[in-house]
């Protein structure tokens, strides 16, 4: 029963993903750098949830191995090849370790303590990046490609430009269809259907979590830790790969970020990168499928529109006011778009948090269930 | 000798900072058992409290001189603030110690927030996780940066030290060393005398009035305490006040160390964080012994004899990670921290 509604909810996601060059074209998001960067993030964030969504474990530190898949990507572009499919490899192993060594430091306390303990290793990794391991990160300029890289695999090319990110021979950055459907002026490109296939992985992989009896363990961690130890069960252990599964995926995340954009900086190690992708599960629902998706999503495309809302937008969208009336609410809109989305985006964390603490799928569905009043016929069926 | 007179004195500036944020976080948390993540929004607050106060002082009255002319032929213009005009030399002495002035009008408004905060937000979530109660407040401290960085945009803003307290005060001569040994800028003396008297205050005030005894035993067995017919809520949310004030006071007299910038809060939070942890969450003593010890810790890894030690025996420098290094070693070693009581948080 289970079985086949996860086979159907994959399928529906699957074509939702490879489809999406066309559902949001009517929004305005359907460019390629800004679907991939959905992807991204959501990939990001599906990682996070299997950490924070299913033990309870708060950890402000992953924007660490974020950082560290984009170094170590960026690294194999420069010494072994374009081809992307080393340096994701690269990305999710070299994540992968880093991430058993902090979260085998960290997991030995819980509660308040890992978090503390997850930031302050993420900000040690970030200043880290920032100044002793300068030779492997370029400090502040940040890791780019450059002209006399090795890039030992590679054949020659032409000479006085830099090669772009491949996967064998498609490069990422090619549009290989350009059509117009509905009017509307379409771009598909290599990139955003590579990460696109790589989400999909991604959610059936967290399927697959979510239903194993290895994800009912981390369950049980969430609920009642104390409990679990009772009954003999040690559960650093799962705790432990559950936070090298999420630092894996967030290495992934990170190979894919420099495998769109061969450069990496020290700025994507910085724990509010980290504290966004916490927003981001929690505002689309933590420890549900799809939510963290959602979430990321949610974020990356408002933060696109609204940071482009100026006051000369604001004034056309009132202007059927009369003047002053335009006025006042253009100056109260204002803050809060433009430059000023950060405060739009902690306003609705701290909604959500405080009065939908399951997110939005949470809230979805009881909207939901308040339209089909399922809801009613069950406070009837109660009352009988 | 003078060297490490001089990173001792080095760390104290920083580490009364991180002492002062510290000591709030520690109050809140044992008093009301929740982590405040908006603590360091608090510091930055108060530094803004001071941008306001300056700025408010300096609101000018524009006369035009006929006499005199600028170099561009126009009459001169003469900006007298309000404030000279008004009060006349006092007014000068207000803009010239507005420092001082804003240290007078953070302290209620900062009890004013702290209690804001605490009734308006906090208090709905002693019943929810720890998880919870981070998010919630980490979300506040992302829209109280952005409402600032709203007004007073993303640049810092200078501001300087009373002209009398400017400058550098040879500290070596002070202790009987060589003149010019430990040279010292007079302000962060300063502001490492206003952290120990503020500092004082707060535990003259925990041990020596009876409203500090009744907070004191509510820390230890709140729920004894609301038995015996004491309103305990009510004093929790007064040391909430508290709390944010000497965290805005720290950042009020911080400005003139360095120019207040709305990201300045969150970066102070990270490490005043680690400050707790190692000095035992819950323990107010040792949050300001750590605070004090980190900052000279990372001053002292600074040094360039150090740095040279370390280099020696082949490692690389770490004087920009010290402090999470000790942080993690503490928790591994001795999880409670410096001055924890044992089992407090523990798990």
């Amino acid at each position: 029963m289970t079985l086949m509604r996860d086979r159907t909810l994959l399928i529906i996601f699957a074509l939702f993903v490879l489809a999406a060059p066309l559902i949001f074209a009517p929004t305005g998001a359907a460019y390629p750098d800004l679907l991939q960067r959905f992807a991204i993030y959501g990939i990001f964030a599906i990682g996070f949830n299997i950490l924070f969504g299913l033990t309870g474990y708060l950890s402000f530190g992953h924007a660490a191995f974020l950082g560290i898949g984009s170094y170590s990507a960026v690294w194999m572009f420069k010494l072994l090849t374009m081809n992307i499919v080393p340096a994701l490899l690269l990305s999710v192993l070299l994540a992968g370790l880093f991430s058993l060594l902090i979260g085998y430091v960290s997991l030995r306390r819980s509660g308040i303590y890992f978090s503390i303990l997850t930031l302050a290793l993420a900000q040690m990794s970030y200043n880290l990046a920032y100044s002793v391991l300068t030779p492997l990160t370029n400090g502040e300029t940040g890791l780019q490609l450059r002209l006399d890289d090795p890039r030992i695999l590679d054949a020659a090319g032409a000479v006085g430009t830099l090669p772009s990110t491949n996967l064998f021979g498609l490069e990422m950055k090619a549009v290989f269809w350009n059509p117009t459907i509905f009017g509307y002026d379409l771009q598909f490109n290599w990139g955003y259907y590579v990460t696109a296939a790589m989400l999909i992985l991604s959610f059936w992989i967290s399927i697959r979590i979510f239903r194993s009896p290895f994800g009912m363990m981390l369950r049980a961690v969430k609920t009642n830790q104390t409990r679990l130890n009772y009954t003999g069960i040690n559960s650093r252990p799962y705790t432990l790969a559950a936070f090298v599964i999420s630092g894996m995926f967030a290495g992934l995340a990170g190979g894919l970020l420099a495998s769109m954009d061969p450069l990496a900086g020290a700025e994507r190690m910085q724990w509010t990168v980290g504290g966004e992708v916490v927003l981001m599960v929690v505002l689309g629902g933590m420890g549900t499928l799809i939510g963290p998706i959602l979430g990321a999503v949610f974020i990356k495309y408002f933060e696109n529109i609204f940071s482009k809302i100026n006051d000369t937008v604001l004034q056309g969208w009132f202007s059927f006011m009369p003047g002053w009336l335009d006025d006042f609410f253009v100056t109260i809109v204002s803050p809060f778009v433009g430059r000023g989305w950060g405060l739009t985006l902690g306003a609705l964390f701290m909604i959500v948090v405080i009065f939908l603490p399951g997110g939005l799928v949470y809230g979805a569905k009881r909207i939901g269930s308040l339209l089909t009043g399922a809801k009613r016929r069950e406070a009837k069926v109660e009352a009988m | 000798m003078d060297a490490i007179l001089l990173q001792i004195l080095n760390g104290i500036d920083k580490g009364s900072a991180y002492a002062l944020i510290a000591l709030g976080l520690t109050l809140i948390f044992g008093t009301l058992g929740v982590v405040n993540f908006a603590h360091g929004a608090l510091f930055m607050i108060g530094a803004f409290v001071a941008v306001t106060i300056g700025k408010v002082l300096d609101i000018s009255k524009i006369t035009i001189d006929p006499e005199k002319v600028d170099f561009l032929g126009n009459p001169a213009k003469i900006r007298t603030p309000y404030v000279t005009d008004w009060f006349g030399d006092f007014g000068l002495w207000m803009i010239e110690w507005s420092v001082l002035v804003s240290v007078i009008v953070a302290i209620p408004v900062m009890i004013l927030i702290g209690i804001i905060m605490e009734r308006g937000l906090i208090r709905y979530f002693y019943n929810r996780p720890h998880a919870d109660q981070i998010l919630v407040t980490f979300g506040l401290a992302i829209v109280l940066q952005n409402i600032i960085k709203a007004i007073f945009g993303a640049n810092p803003i200078p501001q300087s030290a009373p002209e009398l307290l400017q400058g550098s005060v040879d500290f070596g001569v002070l202790v009987g060393m060589a003149e010019n040994a430990v040279i010292y800028p007079l302000w962060r003396l300063v502001y490492f005398l206003f952290s120990m008297v503020l500092i004082g205050g707060v535990f003259a005030f925990l041990r020596f009035t009876t409203f500090g005894m009744v907070v004191r035993a509510g820390m230890a067995d709140r729920q004894t305490v609301g038995l015996l017919g004491i309103n305990i809520d009510k004093r929790f949310t007064i040391m909430f006040g508290v709390a944010a004030a000497v965290a805005g006071l720290a950042g009020v007299m911080y400005t003139p160390i360095s120019p207040p910038n709305y990201p300045m809060g969150m970066d102070f939070l990270v490490l005043s964080f680690v400050v707790v942890v190692v000095g035992g969450m819950g323990s107010l003593p040792g949050a300001v012994l750590a605070g004090f010890l980190l900052g000279i810790l990372e001053s002292f890894a600074s040094m360039p004899l150090i740095k040279d030690a370390i280099a020696a025996i082949g490692l690389p420098s770490i004087d920009q990670i010290i402090i999470y290094l000790v942080a993690v070693i503490v928790l591994l070693v001795r999880p409670r921290g410096l001055m924890g009581k044992a089992g407090m948080m523990e798990d």
